[in-house]
């Protein structure tokens, strides 16, 4: 089996992080895993993703341009990535700053609050924690004890004491995402 | 007349008693491919006076720059490297870093230090490279017959500028030393000539001292030579020092510009 | 098993250099490798006593190399396509002076300053020369993370075994994908005195001279009859491929780097379909695998060649095959990947739909 997908949003939500936890989790699991950031001038102006690819088996190319899951933080990344999902694919988006929904009929979509969600835990840094819980839910890539075993190996030591906040957002997210359907016009 | 009978009689008249003059040990005893009068031939020999004296032959590495002193490791009896047209600060950048401990000096022309690679001595002495740069002005290429220099001077005569250098079009004769002096990683800056008996002897001393220096762990030293070119100036050796004399030290004042504070 | 981490390409070979127990980087930063210079300024000193010194230029650090390599060290630097350009005089010397060093190249897309994203459009800079005169590097391609961090201990050996300089020639991609990698052990730095170093005349014999200068025709010739012996002798005993599903080939596709991996599934695709495909990868560009092509064209209807520039190293399969075999070739420029499924759709344009 192989799970592509995309992380997106602002430089400083955390999404590069996102991959990364998902990837040392599938590196435990014993799981092939490509990890492939955006870079250089795409990442002036705010944006940053990164391509994340879980394999059974050896990954070809860690750039792809259409998605089995997107994961969007913010409006840009829900207009760029909304037509980069596969047919049958899912499309994951933060509700809290969102003006436009996305729109596409052949899609699974979910949302959840995040932002208000964070805002509940007293942390916004925990965003992205918060999306990969949702993420997880929707995906079921890898097993929630190698997500907490990628949490360990990306944080430093000295901030392991937040691993707690990090799994109650993570385990939020994956409790609050529910599934939406866009209205047609 | 048989040669055994020259080898006796050579050795009869060179006798510790007698002798009044001889090359240093340190530079290898074959026949300079230089210019007869060039002033290159008087810089190696002080220069490895120097290294005899202090006794640092065993402790030095030098590197050859691309110009007339291509060959300096034909002469100089050192481990030296042949650098690429222009490098030779950067790759005695790299044997300095490696080897710390070691006398590291560079052998350099006008146009190798100054043109193509001023920006490798630039950053070389801006990072403050301990090593000793020795800069060989003659205001012309030598290797390549009499083309204009970066410190060709106005109005001189080369085969790219026929005409005379005219600094409008051609740009301004390069102090390279003044350039760099006031940067902070530059420990000492000195002017110097071999045109003279006297003048050789100041070269030797600022020579030594550069040394001294990078034996402290002073930082980048400069000792620009100003010197000639008989054959491409087109002049008789005793012309090309007057032309030294009177032409080129009133544009290229000799003295130190930078010396460094030592605490005794 | 060693140490596994989830690592950048440009971070697994920085890794690997600080544990191969390399004395020297000097670099430039470009993107899209500045996180090897990064890594190296933030780790290699203090754990190893490494030298990392940011160079003025491209030009100032491979002739940095230079100096430090002269004295018997082990020196590198990495960088993308147009600073290697800026090498090319130093590899030259450093190839004539015949000294050893290591440079990666993480390509990206040209010509001239070109874009950032990955490319293989240095593949003819690399294995040809690229600099003046008539002199190789040595030229391993990775295709993961893993041997971008293999490859820099390999590549050390290789160039102080030939005393020549190896080239790394990996991607943007490669780069900056991360990948689980395993890290060698540390090693320790040691200093070896060659007799060719220049480390200070030594009191009982000649000084050493490192120079690439030889006026007289005649000796320089006898120089380069030396270097050709060494890449004649790299050809025979340094050749490193990797291959797949030969013994029933009917086709071969074969790619170097990142896009070999594209083509290994575009063969997976094509035999799930029932085509016989097989697979080739050369891991030495130079010296290329000209052996297994030369034996696989006596047997298959023909091979696709797949690059990620106009058609480098397809001059060299050509090459190999002789005529043997009917040659093509997919590429994509300027920064742009294949898909395994334009792969197997021109494959099945130019071979299938034709028989």
């Amino acid at each position: 089996m192989t799970h592509e997908s995309v992380f997106s949003g602002f430089g400083g939500q955390g999404v590069l992080t996102m991959g990364m936890i998902l990837g040392y989790a599938a590196i435990f699991e014993g799981k092939e895993v490509t990890w492939m950031p955006s870079y250089g001038p795409e990442m002036r102006g705010g944006t940053a993703n990164c391509i994340t690819i879980v394999s059974d088996e050896m990954i070809s190319s860690p750039i792809i341009s259409k998605f089995d899951t997107v994961v969007a933080l913010n409006q840009p990344s829900i207009d760029k990535f909304e037509k980069a999902v596969k047919p049958g694919g899912n499309f994951i988006y933060d509700t809290t700053t969102t003006l436009r929904h996305p729109t596409r009929q052949d899609i699974n979509i979910y949302n959840l609050p995040a932002g208000d969600i964070t805002v509940e835990l007293k942390n916004t840094k925990v965003l992205n924690m918060v999306m990969l819980g949702a993420f997880l839910k929707i995906t079921n890539v890898v097993k929630i004890e190698s997500i907490w075993k990628g949490l360990e190996a990306m944080l430093p030591e000295r901030y392991h004491k937040l691993i707690p906040l990090n799994q109650e957002a993570f385990m939020r997210g994956y409790n609050t995402v529910t599934a939406y359907k866009p209205v047609l016009v | 007349m048989e040669p055994e009978n020259v080898d006796v009689m050579v050795e009869d008249i060179v006798t510790p008693e007698n002798l009044v003059y001889r090359k240093p040990s340190t530079l290898i005893d074959v026949e300079f491919h230089y210019c007869p009068g060039c002033g290159h031939s008087t810089v190696h020999k002080i220069f490895m006076e120097v290294v005899e004296e202090m006794g640092i032959q065993n402790d030095m590495i030098g590197v050859a720059p691309v110009g007339c002193s291509v060959f300096a490791y034909h002469y100089l009896d050192v481990d030296m490297q042949q650098a690429p047209h222009g490098r030779a600060c950067a790759v005695a950048t790299g044997i300095k870093r490696m080897l710390p401990d070691k006398y590291v000096f560079t052998y350099q022309g006008d146009g190798d230090l100054a043109a193509i690679g001023g920006n490798e001595t630039l950053h070389a002495a801006n990072r403050g490279e301990n090593i000793l740069v020795i800069f060989i002005n003659n205001a012309i290429y030598g290797m390549t017959s009499g083309q204009m220099a970066p410190t060709t001077i106005e109005g001189m005569v080369t085969t790219t500028s026929p005409y005379g250098r005219e600094v409008k079009t051609m740009g301004y004769p390069l102090k390279f030393g003044e350039l760099i002096a006031p940067l902070p990683g530059v420990a000492y800056v000195t002017r110097q000539s071999v045109h003279t008996v006297q003048n050789v002897r100041r070269a030797k001393k600022a020579l030594q001292r550069a040394l001294e220096y990078q034996k402290m762990g002073l930082g980048f030293c400069l000792v620009e030579i100003v010197s000639n070119c008989p054959s491409n100036w087109k002049m008789t050796p005793i012309e090309s020092n007057k032309y030294v004399q009177n032409v080129l030290i009133p544009f290229y004042p000799l003295g130190d510009i930078k010396v460094p504070e030592v605490k005794k | 098993m060693g140490e596994v981490r989830l690592m950048k390409g440009n971070e697994a070979l920085a890794e690997a250099a600080i544990r191969a127990g390399v004395d020297a980087y000097f670099g430039y930063p470009i993107t899209p490798q500045s996180e090897v210079i990064e890594y190296l300024s933030r780790e290699a000193t203090k754990r190893t006593g490494m030298l990392v010194l940011q160079a003025e230029s491209e030009i100032g650090a491979i002739n940095m190399i230079y100096g430090a390599a002269g004295c018997g060290k082990k020196a590198m630097s990495t960088s993308s396509s147009p600073g290697i350009s800026l090498m090319q005089e130093g590899l030259s010397y450093i190839a004539s002076a015949e000294l050893p060093c290591l440079v990666a190249n993480i390509n990206r897309g040209g010509p001239g300053l070109g874009t950032i994203q990955p490319a293989q459009g240095d593949y003819f800079q690399a294995v040809k020369g690229g600099g003046h005169g008539d002199y190789r590097l040595l030229v391993l391609a990775p295709y993961n993370v893993q041997e971008m961090a293999d490859f820099v201990k390999l590549g050390f050996e290789l160039a102080f075994k030939y005393r020549n300089p190896v080239m790394i020639l990996a991607d943007g991609a490669l780069g900056q994908m991360m990948e689980k990698v395993e890290l060698p052990p540390q090693e320790p730095r040691v200093h070896i005195e060659y007799p060719w170093a220049t480390t200070g005349k030594p009191k009982d014999g000649p000084r050493r001279v490192i120079t690439s200068l030889h006026i007289e025709p005649e000796k320089m010739e006898e120089i380069n009859l030396r270097l050709q012996a060494k890449y004649k002798k790299m050809e025979e005993e340094e050749v490193r491929y990797q291959a797949k599903n030969l013994e029933d080939a009917e086709y071969i596709f074969t790619a170097f780097g990142l896009v070999s991996r594209i083509a290994l599934k575009a063969m997976d695709l094509g035999r799930q379909k029932g085509y016989k495909i097989g697979w080739i990868r050369p891991i030495t560009l130079f010296p290329f695998p000209k052996k297994i092509f030369a034996e696989v064209s006596e047997k298959v209807k023909g091979i696709l060649d797949v690059e990620m520039n106009s058609g480098q190293m397809v001059e060299d399969v050509k090459l190999a095959v002789c005529g043997n075999t009917r040659v093509e070739f997919y590429g994509r420029m300027g920064g742009v990947i294949p898909t395994p499924d334009e792969i197997l759709a021109y494959f099945e344009k130019m071979f299938i739909k034709g028989e």
